[in-house]
């Protein structure tokens, strides 16, 4: 049944504009990247911080307009022999897949006509993780979002000020309190912090690969000694999967119990 | 025969269904009425299992309506209003719900069928209908179709032909206009044969032909024993259709009647001026057991002194 519901879900979206855009936005701009010179590594790295201000967004602001939009659509479904786990698993697959498949296709195309070597290949896979990690997981928030508060507007809201505080506010936080206490041994629990944000994790999942400490925002440099290790990427792995699972199930939750 | 019983339900503070007790008899139609804000479409969307009631029980041909979703295969829904997704072509849809609804391979009206042989006899068009459908699917799909097809169990295409849907349905559901978005709800809710069909105001937004030629729809599937229940604003249409009104008032049940009772009881000609004069009784009573009341005290106080 998740199979069918699935099926003609992604039909819809992979025919509207907006997901057409989204992955042209990706493919034009590393196509422009390519084009002012950089080799593989260097485009990977550049491309990196876009994505991880522009995936968040999207994802969140897509993914609770979607729902809102689909709303009569969720509510007809309901009223056919479907179960509401598996009508919300292929609403929420039928907006993710097509999100990651669009940013992965627009991001790696240019890559193959460019013809990067292996070094570039691992740095844009990584990349690629990533950002269909960030896709899924704030999809899945946007879902809650939308399926927690009725008025659009609230949610809607919501979801743009969460997605601003993961982007910008949350590090500001941070560098605040170290500058506040900077008299103190701050390394562990700066490291705590970090875990919470996940595209905090996105960010130093990608630089201890690269080690590209140039690129490390204050967060990124307290962790080169401790994510540096083989443990500290289990960690930060871990972290990223609980980020992917707590939302998501959250969503499905209030799907469960919801009135439409 | 759906039977509800002792059924609440609250929206945060508001109180919208308070302790709802009715029996919906089989085979006949009944009007859910009442002004807006009653509880009209909170009350059929907890019999379709959407709204989770507060507490009491509803059963649905027997079956308990508790979070299982098979019971809805005996049920046909049309809602106020249709969205569907807005990409997909007429005829996707329709094939989507088919497939979702274990009819895979089975979602396409016979394109041979011109509207000017859709003759408005039921069994003959089933027939016709089966054998084609039948011929355009054995190259895929046709393993089981055949069963299903002779059975007078197979998909009622008959609104598609009499709405004339086949010129629609290249188009996408973005760019239908809201009578055709309702048309194509209804060849759903009527498609699969259903047992209970539930109309939520149907006729809003369909032009007087298709209008005619859906009630009589209606009228043909109750002859047929289906069970329809339908709300609706326009008091002619419920006066030519329903037998039996239930009349929501602030979340109560107000009154379940037939609608000749209705109209015997308060002597007037049409459903709109009978339930107006049912209502103002029923205020007027009120009225009357406040007077009482006064009178008594008045009595009661004249006695002391």
């Amino acid at each position: 049944m998740i199979a069918k519901i699935l099926k003609y879900q992604l039909r819809d979206v992979m025919r509207s504009k907006w997901i057409i855009a989204y992955a042209l936005l990706f493919l034009i701009f590393t196509d422009v990247l390519f084009r002012f010179g950089g080799d593989g590594v260097r485009v990977v790295t550049s491309l990196m911080n876009v994505v991880l201000i522009v995936i968040p967004l999207a994802s969140m602001i897509l993914g609770a307009f979607y729902l809102y939009n689909t709303r009569e659509y969720i509510e007809l479904l309901l009223c056919h022999p479907v179960k509401r786990h598996q009508l919300f698993w292929g609403m929420f697959l039928g907006l993710a897949l097509p999100m990651v498949l669009a940013f992965g296709g627009g991001v790696m195309i240019p890559f193959v006509y460019n013809g990067v070597g292996p070094e570039a290949w691992s740095a844009v896979l990584l990349l690629v993780f990533t950002g269909s990690a960030l896709s899924v997981i704030f999809v899945g928030i946007a879902y809650y979002l939308a399926l927690r508060f009725d008025d659009r507007i609230k949610g809607l809201g919501l979801a743009l000020v969460i997605c601003l505080f993961f982007t910008v506010i949350y590090d500001g936080l941070i560098l605040f309190v170290i500058y506040l206490l900077s008299s103190y041994p701050l390394e562990k629990p700066v490291i705590a912090f970090s875990l919470v944000n996940p595209i905090d994790m996105g960010r130093i999942l990608m630089l201890m690969q690269f080690d590209i400490s140039a690129l490390m925002g204050l967060t990124g440099a307290v962790f080169r000694d401790f994510f540096g290790t083989k443990m500290g990427m289990m960690i930060a792995l871990v972290s990223l999967l609980l980020w992917l699972a707590i939302p998501v199930s959250a969503g499905l939750r209030q799907f469960l119990l919801k009135d439409f | 025969m759906i039977t509800i019983n002792k059924l609440d339900k609250h929206y945060g503070s508001q109180h919208a269904l308070k302790s709802i007790d009715i029996r919906i008899a089989p085979g006949r139609i009944t009007a859910v009425l009442g002004p807006n804000g009653a509880g009209k479409t909170t009350l059929i969307k907890c019999i379709l299992g959407l709204v989770k009631p507060d507490s009491g029980q509803i059963s649905v041909d027997g079956i308990r309506v508790n979070g299982e979703s098979d019971y809805r295969r005996m049920i046909g829904y049309m809602p106020q209003l249709a969205r569907y997704p807005e990409n997909l072509t007429v005829s996707e849809i329709v094939e989507m719900i088919c497939d979702v609804r274990g009819w895979s391979g089975s979602g396409k009206p016979d394109a041979t069928t011109s509207s000017s042989d859709s003759n408005y006899s039921h069994k003959a068009h089933d027939t016709h209908n089966a054998h084609d459908a039948h011929d355009v699917n054995k190259t895929h799909n046709g393993h089981d179709l055949q069963n299903r097809h002779n059975t007078p169990t197979g998909l009622d295409w008959d609104l598609w032909h009499r709405f004339n849907l086949d010129s629609e349905k290249n188009k996408t559901f973005r760019t239908l206009s809201g009578g055709n978005r309702q048309k194509v709800s209804a060849v759903l809710a009527f498609l699969f044969r259903p047992k209970i069909l539930f109309l939520d105001e149907p006729t809003a937004g369909l032009d007087p032909v298709s209008s005619s030629i859906f009630k009589d729809k209606i009228l043909e599937e109750r002859d047929r024993g289906t069970t329809v229940i339908l709300t609706s604003h326009i008091m002619s249409e419920v006066q030519d259709l329903s037998e039996t009104v239930v009349y929501l008032l602030e979340g109560r049940l107000h009154f379940e009647r037939g609608v000749e009772e209705i109209l015997a009881e308060t002597g007037q000609k049409t459903l709109e001026r009978a339930i107006a004069k049912k209502l103002d009784v029923s205020s007027g009573d009120n009225d009357e057991i406040n007077e009482a009341i006064v009178f008594t005290e008045k009595i009661m106080t004249g006695g002391v002194l």
